[in-house]
């Protein structure tokens, strides 16, 4: 519905934004004559394509890139700089430290277990306090996790740096068992984003039970200001590969910034039980380059930044009943 | 008290071994070890429960797509079951699985089997300081266990059950989950947790007040202490977890909004106030763990513990820090940055008192003469796998890192590896170090072995998977995954069917022994068992202790 809707608004803004204005009104107030509507607006929608830019052709995932591989051992490639940064920390400070404290333990356990054994050592010691061990095996963990929080801690603090004023916007919506997507300042209005039935995903050569029918579509390279909530149930919004997890939450509205470097496909599923289709509500990133974001920007019937003058009215109108949540305005 | 108890049995022929008939003993029982031998068998019968639905959340994730849940939805709710409802199965298991282990396995052996069993004799007491409050304690716990088996028949959303989680979060508990399901399962956590906080109310009491003479509270064996802590825990924790529940009936059937975003509340209050409960709790189960270890390694040492002081202050180091660090299961609610940099300091911080008592054990065995009987090897089986749990926890502890981790398989390879295979092999450790002295019979040391060695085989094949694909983005709580999870999930069903051959053994094992173990001396361990429980016959007399014992200065 909310597909047919958009399109209807693209179609009319292109050919006659003033009147399309009145319309879009008009059909809000009364919703009853929508299929009159419906029918003029793809007449409309084929004029529209001729003059304006037709949507970029649907990316296809790279095997094994911001997917899950199979049999993988660690964690999925990263494409966003505080991705790679935490992927840093996890895998050349974390893992090492945490390997090197196992095998220390199971070390000492072993040879304990030899050489303290009832057979080679029939008296045992009576030694029950050292103050200096006891120091040591204080003072050293804590030595090693200071290691371990001086670039953690920065981390959190590079992952909280506020986008700048000229990031994208999107507000993204979690819903039972779907997710939306809107673009207010280029005016774009909400568009909903299914899980593919596995034959679909199958045939278009996506992974099953990742690929969805309409991708939340955004720049590569650039700064992009995700603004996360719900409309029924704690949803979270999460990206792998984009080291991207946030939850969304009913009432409120949660903001999370993220730099996608590379065009692509990056997948990801909901992770907030979240009711029966929890397991059944993929997200899917389509990152374009940002000519391409551009064109697919002006293919929606939306407007480039600088020349969005009346959009944002408008595209509040015209979501209004969408989702009554997220009125507040950001 | 002590002294009205001893004139009362002054009537009874001085007969310390005197037992009510059947119905008495076992229905209205104010003795600690028969109370403490309910809660054990009460414990396993949930374990058995909560044990066979992890085997069907493995056998439906044994490979990608949905094999088993329609059928058994159709078992459950009737011939014309939609996928819907079998999804919604899927929660309702999740669900019991974790509340089941949690409030009806773990905590009724750990503190209300072992506990009762153990503390008074421990300290020299005859009995807990108020018995018949140990009585109402264990029969709480019944009706809790009915409510909550008895949710899963009725509707709680498109399917009958509660499908909720066992966090039970806002608003899927209030708005998104209609019938009755949710509000027995929370009613069941209501009396599940009054069980609890009575039982609480009578350890700090008994310990405190009951120790015999010479007992000075820095004498205690180390279960004792890690009670009373665990104790303290459950008297703060658990007021807090009905609050919250208490909140959510109101908003399910009272018109109230506390959790409600657009009616003025938060859903993530109620987030607060569960986990200000739950991460305490997560120690509750496994506190009592390290007092069971610390008691088996100093026998099979034949060697005090190294460092009492420490270990004992360790614990309680815990047991504070252990309030102060609930939001790490809140990383990505979207906290404010300095909130989440505290927490994530705060949370690191725990693992300097739990890296103190890893290294006191294996200090204790340092120079010891040890034997590796079945009760030491779980418990170095326990010292390992906890260690290795707790690492993950390290990982998981900052914030930033987290953010991918979160809710994924990473983290419940995690909770497992503490409480799967930590608080579980204190369980098995604590069962086959006290077999002998709770029933006069000695287990099968082969079976025993047995039951160790592949146990241990099957968890670890189980649940060490989890971690590669939860590091590769395998969310929590999904019956279905892509197609690249499918390895290493395959891998960790065959884990448990590894895994349910040692259970097997295991109560072979009980009922062998019960019926043709050897007779147990009073203290089958030898010189390294110091505690007071084995200078008593096995089994110990009805009532122990008519005459306090005198603890000496040189005892510990």
């Amino acid at each position: 519905m909310n597909i047919i809707k958009s399109l209807v608004l693209a179609g009319l803004l292109a050919v006659a934004p003033s009147i399309a204005v009145s319309q879009g009104a008009l059909a809000q107030e009364a919703a009853a004559p929508a299929a009159a509507t419906v029918d003029s607006a793809t007449e409309a929608d084929a004029n529209a394509t001729e003059e304006a830019v037709a949507a970029p052709a649907r990316m296809k995932p790279t095997e094994g890139i911001g997917m899950p591989r199979p049999a993988e051992f660690g964690l999925q490639e990263q494409f966003s700089p505080t991705g790679r940064q935490a992927r840093w920390i996890h895998d050349a400070l974390l893992l090492p430290i945490i390997t090197v404290i196992s095998l220390f333990v199971l070390a000492l356990m072993l040879w304990i277990m030899v050489r303290y054994r009832r057979a080679a050592n029939p008296v045992p010691s009576k030694t029950s306090h050292n103050t200096l061990i006891e120091i040591i095996w204080t003072v050293v963990p804590i030595l090693i996790l200071v290691v371990i929080a001086v670039p953690s801690i920065g981390l959190i603090a590079e992952q909280y740096k506020p986008a700048p004023k000229d990031a994208l916007t999107v507000k993204v919506t979690g819903y039972q068992w779907y997710w939306g997507y809107e673009y207010p300042d280029q005016g774009i209005s909400e568009y909903v984003s299914n899980i593919l039935p596995p034959e679909k995903a199958l045939e278009n050569g996506e992974p099953n039970l990742l690929a969805v029918d309409n991708r939340l579509v955004l720049p590569a390279g650039r700064p992009v200001k995700l603004i996360i909530t719900a409309a029924d149930v704690i949803h979270s919004f999460a990206v792998p590969s984009l080291w991207f997890k946030m939850d969304a939450v009913p009432g409120r509205l949660n903001e999370k910034t993220v730099t996608i470097e590379k065009p692509g496909v990056y997948y990801g599923q909901c992770s907030e039980l979240c009711g029966v289709k929890h397991g059944f509500m993929p997200i899917a990133i389509e990152a374009l380059p940002p000519a391409e974001f551009d064109q697919w920007v002006l293919s929606q019937g939306g407007e480039l930044a600088g020349e969005q003058a009346e959009a944002p009215a408008e595209a509040a109108a015209e979501t209004a009943d969408a989702a009554p949540a997220a009125n507040a305005k950001i | 008290m002590t002294t009205i108890a001893a004139d009362a049995h002054a009537h009874d022929h001085h007969d310390a071994d005197h037992k009510p008939a059947f119905f008495a003993r076992w229905f209205m029982s104010t003795n600690h070890k028969d109370i403490g031998t309910l809660y054990l068998i009460f414990a396993i019968i949930a374990g058995v429960i909560g044990g066979f639905i992890s085997g069907l959340m493995r056998i439906e994730l044994a490979e990608p797509g949905i094999q088993y849940l329609q059928t058994w939805a159709q078992i459950m709710d009737g011939p014309d079951a939609t996928l819907d409802q079998a999804y919604h199965l899927w929660n309702v298991l999740i669900t019991a699985h974790g509340l089941i282990m949690v409030f009806f396995m773990v905590m009724p052996a750990i503190i209300g089997g072992f506990g009762n069993w153990f503390v008074p004799i421990m300290i020299g007491a005859p009995d807990m300081a108020f018995p018949r409050m140990n009585n109402i304690s264990f029969w709480l716990l019944i009706p809790a266990f009915m409510l909550l088996l008895g949710s899963t028949f009725v509707p709680g959303g498109l399917g009958n059950g509660a499908g909720t989680g066992w966090t039970v979060y806002a608003p899927l508990s209030t708005s998104g989950s209609p019938g009755p399901a949710v509000d027995m399962a929370i009613l069941s956590l209501h009396i599940a947790g009054a069980s609890s906080i009575l039982g609480a109310i009578n350890f700090i009491t008994t310990i405190f007040n009951m120790r015999a003479p010479g007992m000075t509270l820095h004498k205690m064996p180390l279960f004792v202490w890690s009670v009373l802590v665990t104790a303290f825990l459950l008297l703060l924790a658990l007021p807090v977890l009905a609050a919250a529940i208490t909140m959510l009936l109101t908003d399910r059937n009272f018109g109230t909004v506390f959790y409600d975003g657009l009616r003025g509340g938060d859903p993530e209050l109620y987030q607060h106030l569960f986990w200000f409960f739950g991460h305490p709790e997560v120690y509750i189960m496994i506190l009592p763990g390290f007092g069971i270890v610390s008691q088996i390694v100093s026998t099979f040492s034949r060697k005090p513990v190294f460092g009492y002081l420490g270990m004992a202050y360790a614990m309680v180091a815990i047991g504070v820090v252990g309030f102060i660090v609930w939001a790490h299961h809140m990383f990505t609610t979207g906290m404010s940055v300095n909130v989440k940099m505290y927490f994530t300091a705060a949370t690191m911080v725990i693992a300097v008192p739990t890296g103190v008592k890893i290294f006191s054990w294996i200090a204790t065995m340092w120079g010891g003469s040890l034997s590796f009987k079945t009760p030491m090897v779980w418990a170095l089986g326990f010292i390992f796998m906890f260690t290795v749990g707790g690492v993950t926890g390290v990982v998981l502890a900052n914030g930033g890192v987290d953010d991918v981790l979160h809710d994924t398989y990473y983290v419940v390879a995690h909770f497992h590896y503490v409480l799967s295979l930590g608080a579980v092999f204190a369980l098995f450790a604590g069962f086959y170090y006290w077999f002998p002295k709770m029933t006069g019979r000695m287990y099968s040391e082969l079976l025993g072995q047995l039951h160790f060695w592949i146990f241990f085989i099957g968890v670890n094949v189980l649940f060490f998977p989890m971690h590669f694909v939860g590091l590769s983005g395998m969310p929590r709580r999904y019956p279905d995954y892509p197609e690249a999870f499918a390895y290493w999930n395959s891998i960790a069903s065959q884990g448990y069917n590894i895994l349910i051959i040692g259970v097997a053994i295991w109560f072979v094992n009980i009922f062998w022994s019960l019926f043709a173990g050897k007779k147990a001396e009073g203290n089958p361990w030898g010189e390294g068992a110091t505690t007071l429980e084995w200078t008593l016959s096995s089994p110990p007399p009805y009532h122990q202790f008519e005459t306090l014992p005198v603890i000496e200065d040189a005892h510990h």
